[in-house]
């Protein structure tokens, strides 16, 4: 088999239809994949994206409609299937058994065999073939080493590695750049341009505008489970691509800001805090009525820090000040009643019951109040109504799932949540992940307007452009150490990185 | 607001998935009735009132307990102890009475310490459970693992694998709490009722009972909405020790004597009763009703079981055994 012809595919979806019970998603959905090139996929949450493509990748089958491989009618029903085809999808929640090896994970369910009629697993050949698939894909690491002791980034990596010991001729990657830092992000891209120069095609679903823009020859924009446009990426702008997702025109996403308070108590100061391991000697405050972000590279100690405040993380030195007093934080329950809340970026692990509904998800921090002794579900019911009305949480019903709600109505609600207690300050840990453009200007509006109120907050964000966008000052954050505080002039991309990464 | 709700998913899938969410919460209910046909077919003594009442005060013991453990496996935690723990308890109590008789001289004042000392003593050990799972961060299936046999090896010690029986004089003055009736209903019955009623009010209404909601459905999310895991849990190990205290209360006036198989299996039938009565194994939902028909439905199989020639009446624990497994599988795929 030539080099070419190992390449070469065509895949083109005819009028593919797919139903979750009663709910369609995808309302038959025609396009083909431009072989060898970068195609971006964009959407809202919702919109039918990450469907279409377990739907490729043979983890859904298609309802209706028909899936060509190079012109062949295709039914996968599993993801080998599509593995074998060459066709390999890399999901946003990777993969991996964090317990076994690099080696052991790229030949997971593909062991190589010796000896005895097979019977003996071929360690040698497989660590050899590992730490080659590896290099390939720029991870400089032992293959013995057990998943669960790497970082996001490198996770990825073996992902990738994985997908081409399999052959892979198109990888799928849904959201790869959500939780890496723009180093990271970088060496993702050049690994993209690589292989793609070596034939593979490639789709990339993202949320980041910025990076489809960079990354991708073509786009294909879904909504409501429909493929509402194709076309080179070159002739469309970020703004024309956005309004294409939401179907309507969009404002500029950012709210203008209002003027920073300089005047009053902090409502949180914070003064040489370490969390071991984690965080070294940290000191801020922010204002009431101040939004104070927080950048860094994953793993540069924000969200630790914030647990450590918060009392869900030992610390071994420093004080927390709320309203000017110094208080004792041993748990989220004391954080919660001197008037400080904060908002996992974890939302599904550790922001929102999913399998709970939208009432009492809302009122959990905030129990006591509907206890009289008994609870009082009208009551609840009542305040529901109202945070779906004021936070705009879109839902046909009040007596559903969390889980029912795509993912930014479900941040709304994790939003809610966080502050129906009535905080004083409010730490929100990446308010936007995977949240579509509509949802993201609905949550900055939100923040924006309950700063205005009076409200102290604080945002953790790997997204620069909203730190930017957003905050009234950003603390950076680099190896557990705050390197420096920018003041809204001095808030520009090049800037943030530079302390981030050390490189200032 | 309004404009909203209009946008939103289409209202018939909702109401399709309410009303299936509805038909698989009566399942146990609809379970319950099939097999009350069955028996009334099998055997004409099957629906006569002394039939039912006599299923009923059996079902007590189990329900009672099975009540507590809907708490514990809702938070998703598990006990597998209750039934050494009700035989230790009830060996305790009787050796506690019958040394308290003489130097009280009241054989009534006797026989209420030995009942609160039941309470006592379910609680304290529903108390070790809760600290060594919580504080000692030890699995709940290893910690009432290991008290299952210490509780058992302990009643066996003090009995000297024999039996400990109630004093003749006590056995008189107690055994109205196990056979009397009050408005034609057994005590055991009523103090079931009463039970139920409630653990229910606790799950449904209180702060505590949706806290042991949220943790069984998620701990990390309960401990970052500041909820005190901790102490949640260890209160319903609590709450199911006095259940198990209750229950074991209600069981010493029957026979009178504790020995080493009193109580043996009721751990299975207690988590039946809670599995069967659609609260999932995982935890995070779960209801008291469904739990109560959970332990009605387990006791009328054995009743039928009794009754009839089908299956031998030995093979009892086996069917119960069957069905926990076969409920467990229907759940797989619910979550």
């Amino acid at each position: 088999m030539s080099q070419g012809e190992r390449l070469s595919m065509d895949i083109e979806f005819r009028g593919t239809t797919k139903s979750f019970g009663p709910v369609q998603v995808l309302h038959g959905v025609d396009f083909s994949l431009p072989t060898g090139q970068v195609l971006g996929l964009l959407g809202e949450n919702g919109a039918g994206k990450s469907t279409l493509m377990k739907i490729l990748a043979g983890f859904e089958h298609a309802t209706g409609g028909s899936l060509l491989v190079n012109g062949v009618v295709q039914h996968f029903t599993s993801s080998r299937d599509a593995e074998a085809q060459g066709i390999v999808l890399i999901h946003q929640e990777f993969s991996l058994a964090e317990d076994l090896t690099i080696a052991q994970n790229l030949f997971l369910g593909h062991e190589k065999k010796r000896g005895w009629g097979g019977l003996l697993l071929d360690e040698e050949t497989m660590r050899t073939e590992a730490q080659a698939a590896i290099a390939q894909v720029g991870l400089s690491a032992d293959v013995n080493t057990r998943v669960k002791d790497l970082i996001v980034a490198e996770k990825q990596l073996v992902e990738i590695a994985r997908a081409l010991l399999r052959k892979a001729r198109v990888l799928i990657m849904d959201e790869p750049t959500a939780t890496l830092t723009p180093t990271e992000t970088e060496r993702l891209f050049g690994l993209m341009r690589q292989l793609k120069s070596e034939g593979v095609t490639l789709v990339y679903i993202s949320h980041k505008l910025d990076e489809v823009e960079r990354m991708t020859d073509q786009v294909v924009v879904m909504r409501d489970g429909r493929c509402v446009a194709q076309q080179p990426t070159a002739s469309l702008s970020r703004q024309q691509m956005a309004n294409l997702m939401v179907g309507r025109e969009l404002a500029d996403l950012y709210p203008p800001k209002a003027a920073r308070p300089t005047s009053a108590t902090p409502a949180l100061r914070v003064q040489g805090l370490s969390v071991p391991g984690w965080a070294q000697d940290v000191s801020f405050e922010v204002r009431p009525g101040e939004i104070l972000g927080f950048a860094g590279l994953v793993g540069a100690g924000r969200t630790e820090l914030f647990e450590g405040i918060m009392g869900l993380r030992a610390r071994n030195a420093g004080t927390v000040e709320l309203q000017g007093k110094v208080q004792t934080i041993r748990n989220p329950r004391d954080a919660v009643r001197l008037g400080l809340t904060y908002l996992s970026e974890d939302r599904k692990g550790k922001g929102l019951h999913v399998h709970f509904g939208l009432r009492e998800n809302l009122t959990l921090m905030a129990l006591e109040r509907y206890a009289t002794p008994w609870l009082q579900p009208a009551l609840e019911d009542q305040a529901l109504a109202h945070a779906v009305d004021e936070f705009g949480i879109r839902t046909g019903s009040l007596h559903i799932k969390a889980s029912s709600l795509s993912g930014g109505n479900q941040q709304k609600v994790a939003l809610a949540k966080v502050l129906h207690p009535g905080p004083k300050v409010v730490v929100l840990d990446e308010p936007t992940r995977g949240v579509d453009v509509g949802a993201k200007r609905d949550i900055y509006l939100l923040i924006q307007k309950l700063a205005s109120q009076g409200l102290a907050v604080v945002i953790i964000s790997s997204e620069l452009m909203e730190l930017i966008g957003l905050c009234h000052r950003v603390a950076v954050m680099r190896a557990g150490r705050l390197q420096t505080v920018l003041e809204s002039q001095q808030l520009t991309e090049e800037e943030l990185i530079a302390h981030a990464t050390g490189t200032h | 607001m309004p404009q909203e709700l209009t946008k939103a998913a289409a209202p018939a899938a909702s109401q399709a998935g309410q009303w299936l969410a509805k038909l698989q919460g009566m399942g146990p209910v609809i379970g319950l009735v099939l097999l009350c046909v069955v028996g009334t077919l099998l055997n004409s003594n099957f629906a006569t009132l002394d039939n039912i009442t006599n299923v009923l005060t059996r079902t007590a013991f189990i329900g009672i307990i099975a009540v507590g453990m809907c708490f514990v496996i809702v938070s998703g935690g598990i006990d597998l102890s209750v039934g050494s723990m009700a035989a230790l308890i009830a060996g305790s109590v009787i050796l506690a009475m019958n040394y308290l008789s003489p130097h009280l001289g009241s054989p009534v004042w006797t026989v209420v310490l030995g009942m609160a000392l039941a309470l006592v003593l379910g609680a304290a050990f529903g108390l070790a459970h809760g600290l060594l799972i919580t504080k000692g961060r030890i699995e709940p299936f290893i910690v009432t693992l290991g008290t299952l046999g210490i509780f058992r090896a302990y009643l066996t010690y003090f009995s000297n694998g024999g039996a400990i029986t109630l004093d003749n004089d006590l056995t008189d003055i107690y055994s109205p709490v196990y056979y009397g009736s009050l408005a034609g209903i057994p005590i055991p019955v009523w103090v079931f009722l009463v039970v139920a009623l409630v653990g229910s009010v606790i799950l449904n209404r209180t702060t505590f009972g949706r806290y042991v909601q949220a943790i069984g459905s998620n701990e990390q999310v309960a401990r970052y909405a500041a909820v005190d895991v901790d102490r949640v849990k260890l209160l319903t190990y609590v709450l199911l020790g006095v259940c198990v205290g209750i229950a074991t209360l209600l069981y010493v006036p029957r026979l009178g004597s504790a020995s080493p198989t009193t109580g043996l299996l009721w751990e299975l039938e207690a988590i039946a009763a809670v599995i069967v009565g659609g609260t999932a194994l995982k935890g995070g939902a779960g209801t008291i009703t469904g739990t109560v028909v959970g332990a009605v439905l387990l006791s009328v199989i054995s009743n039928i079981l009794n009754l009839t020639s089908i299956i031998s009446v030995y093979l009892n624990a086996a069917v119960q055994g069957f069905v926990i497994i076969a409920v467990a599988f229907m759940q797989r795929s619910k979550r």
